[in-house]
């Protein structure tokens, strides 16, 4: 098969797969959920109060109507308005990119960053007392809740030495940046353990491949091989796995968000969740979905360009 | 006379390599230890009085209360143990629920291919392109909050890793000369599949198995955060999320002790998961 028959027929794909998630956001959401006339009015509601406001939301409409409504929303991202705020979503959504994004991006640049050099340098020495030692930092890292991360960062810096905003966010360029240095901070390290486990693996996939040894055996040097050779071949699975992380960026730090008062989508759904503002939820859900699909056919696609070796099918 | 050497099976190997790790040995009987407590403490054995009063509100750690007392002054270490007990069970049951739905439909999508596969591909293609995050909070909103509510939710977000992995290996499989040797003494597909196959790819199932039993730990955690995890009784999960209003009146044990609790347990799965992984995956062997 052809590169572009195989992009087009990846591309295709994307259709049943936004139809399958509108589906299961239709059926979770609109099906079985618990009815939101009762959640919004509450249980002393009359049967005409409640009616009406079925008929306002839509929730009178046949269920077919009613999954035609997600789908084109996810094309047109017209999501409507938000039961809590009555403010229309897609507006609530562009305020809150910018915010998220102030936190989520510097994050993971800096993570992803420290992560690959971190992986060179162990599997540079690997099997080695230091590439033992870090692996273990790694796994023990992760094995600590990210919510105890959150607190204590927030707790120890911030509240009880004082070297960083407790909460809060100011909009603008230079005056968002004392909000964001401890969340930041605190992103980096919940992505070190995972990002560098991951990235560590496939190096190390590399340098046991032939053209290692035959690099080796013409006698280059094991810098040279180390970033010349390896580091390239790696690079394939290296941006595979930070493209796919992009779509999350936008969709903001949910728990970070929420803990340092940061106006973005993640504390925006946070809020949804807790008001049982179901139209807000749905958006992001579909959102978030919309995004991940495109970036994983990017993904896929880019692979197939930049290795020759993938086979197609 | 001569003797027959027997050539040592795949587990017995794998035992014996597991068993030679200290560290792994080590993790495994961390696991058996939380285990116990949470068996105990689920029969009413170990901390049936943890919502007893025993002291002062928020007496710090002592020699009469080890890890002190919460703003009731209930003994944090008998709810420690308590939340043993919820977590434990999460994990399990967790892991239990996304091993079946693993198995049985990545089995079934590699092994029949055709339509049957490209059903499977597409539910779990869509199934992964819905944030786990919301996947949790919808089917939590569906099922009201609770224990039960925990389980399936974490059980329905955590099988699809697993299900493309046996999908992968028993397509490699389908077509060795055991499976074809069964056809040719009659076995039925059904036979095949999981008398012959399934075996074989056990080990896959084992590895993940840990690997979904400690991130289900921890995501009881953030589901109670959110306010949508066990209810009415208490949890690592909303011990962490209490500290949250404690730590600046400066009561932190409560947070020390979830989190340390939390900590050994997820750590020994991990340490244990890649111990597994090297003894039973033979190819992987020093990555």
């Amino acid at each position: 098969m052809n590169t572009w028959t195989y992009i087009a027929r990846r591309t295709l794909y994307v259709i049943p797969v936004i139809l399958g998630v509108c589906f299961l956001i239709f059926v979770l959401f609109n099906v079985f959920s618990p009815d939101p006339a009762m959640i919004m009015l509450g249980k002393h509601a009359t049967a005409k109060q409640m009616a009406e406001l079925r008929a306002e939301l839509g929730l009178d409409k046949p269920f077919f109507i009613q999954y035609l409504d997600i789908v084109k929303a996810s094309f047109t991202f017209d999501f409507g308005r938000s039961w809590s705020t009555k403010q229309e979503i897609f507006q609530m959504i562009k305020q809150g990119a910018i915010p998220s994004l102030t936190v989520t991006l510097p994050g993971f640049l800096l993570s992803t960053l420290i992560s690959i050099a971190i992986s060179l340098l162990v599997a540079f020495y690997r099997g080695k007392m230091i590439d033992k030692a870090v692996v273990f930092f790694c796994v023990a890292g992760m094995s600590i809740s990210s919510l105890a991360y959150i607190l204590f960062g927030q707790w120890f810096f911030a509240y009880k030495l004082g070297w960083f905003e407790i909460s809060g966010y100011e909009e603008g360029f230079p005056y968002f940046i004392p909000y964001i240095i401890l969340p930041v901070i605190i992103w980096v390290i919940l992505s070190i353990g995972p990002d560098v486990r991951f990235f560590r693996t496939i190096i190390l996939d590399e340098v046991y491949q032939d053209y290692v040894r035959t690099a080796r055996s013409k006698g280059l040097g094991e810098n040279h091989i180390m970033f010349k050779h390896v580091l390239k071949n790696a690079m394939v699975s290296i941006i595979t796995y930070v493209i796919i992380q992009l779509p999350f960026l936008i969709l903001g730090a949910l728990l970070l968000e929420s803990f340092f008062s940061i106006p973005g989508l993640g504390a925006m759904t946070l809020n949804a969740i807790n008001s049982s503002d179901f139209p807000v939820i749905r958006a992001m859900t579909v959102l978030s979905a919309v995004a991940y699909i495109i970036f994983s056919i990017l993904t896929d696609v880019l692979y197939t360009v930049v290795d020759p070796r993938v086979r197609l099918h | 006379m001569s003797t027959v050497v027997k050539s040592k099976s795949l587990w017995k190997h794998a035992f014996e390599q597991l068993v030679s790790d200290r560290m792994a040995l080590m993790s495994l009987l961390i696991v058996i230890i939380y285990s116990l407590v949470a068996v105990l403490s689920a029969t009413g054995l170990l901390a049936g009085n943890w919502a007893d009063e025993m002291g002062p509100s928020y007496a710090a750690p002592s020699g009469e209360f080890l890890f002190g007392l919460d703003i009731f002054g209930r003994s944090v270490l008998a709810k420690t143990i308590k939340g043993t007990e919820v977590a434990m069970s999460v994990g399990l049951v967790t892991a239990l629920i996304s091993a079946v739905i693993g198995i049985v439909l990545g089995a079934v999508a590699g092994y029949f291919g055709g339509k049957v596969d490209e059903f499977v591909v597409w539910f779990y293609t869509t199934f992964t392109s819905i944030p786990s995050i919301m996947l949790l909070i919808a089917i939590t909103f569906i099922m009201g909050k609770g224990l039960v509510a925990v389980y399936l939710a974490l059980g329905l977000t955590s099988w699809v890793s697993l299900c493309r992995l046996i999908r992968g290996e028993v397509i490699r499989h389908k077509d060795r000369e055991y499976v074809h040797a069964a056809t040719a003494i009659g076995g039925n597909d059904f036979r095949k599949l999981f008398k012959h196959i399934l075996p074989n790819v056990l080990h896959i199932v084992i590895i993940n198995f840990s690997l979904t039993f400690q991130t289900a730990i921890k995501s009881e955690v953030i589901l109670s955060y959110l306010g949508l995890g066990v209810q009415g009784r208490p949890s690592w999960g909303t011990m962490i999320d209490d500290a949250k209003l404690e730590l600046a009146r400066g009561v932190w044990w409560q947070l020390a002790a979830a989190t340390l609790a939390m900590f050994v347990v997820v750590l020994a799965f991990n340490i244990l998961g890649d111990a597994l992984r090297d003894s039973l995956d033979p190819k992987l062997k020093g990555k």
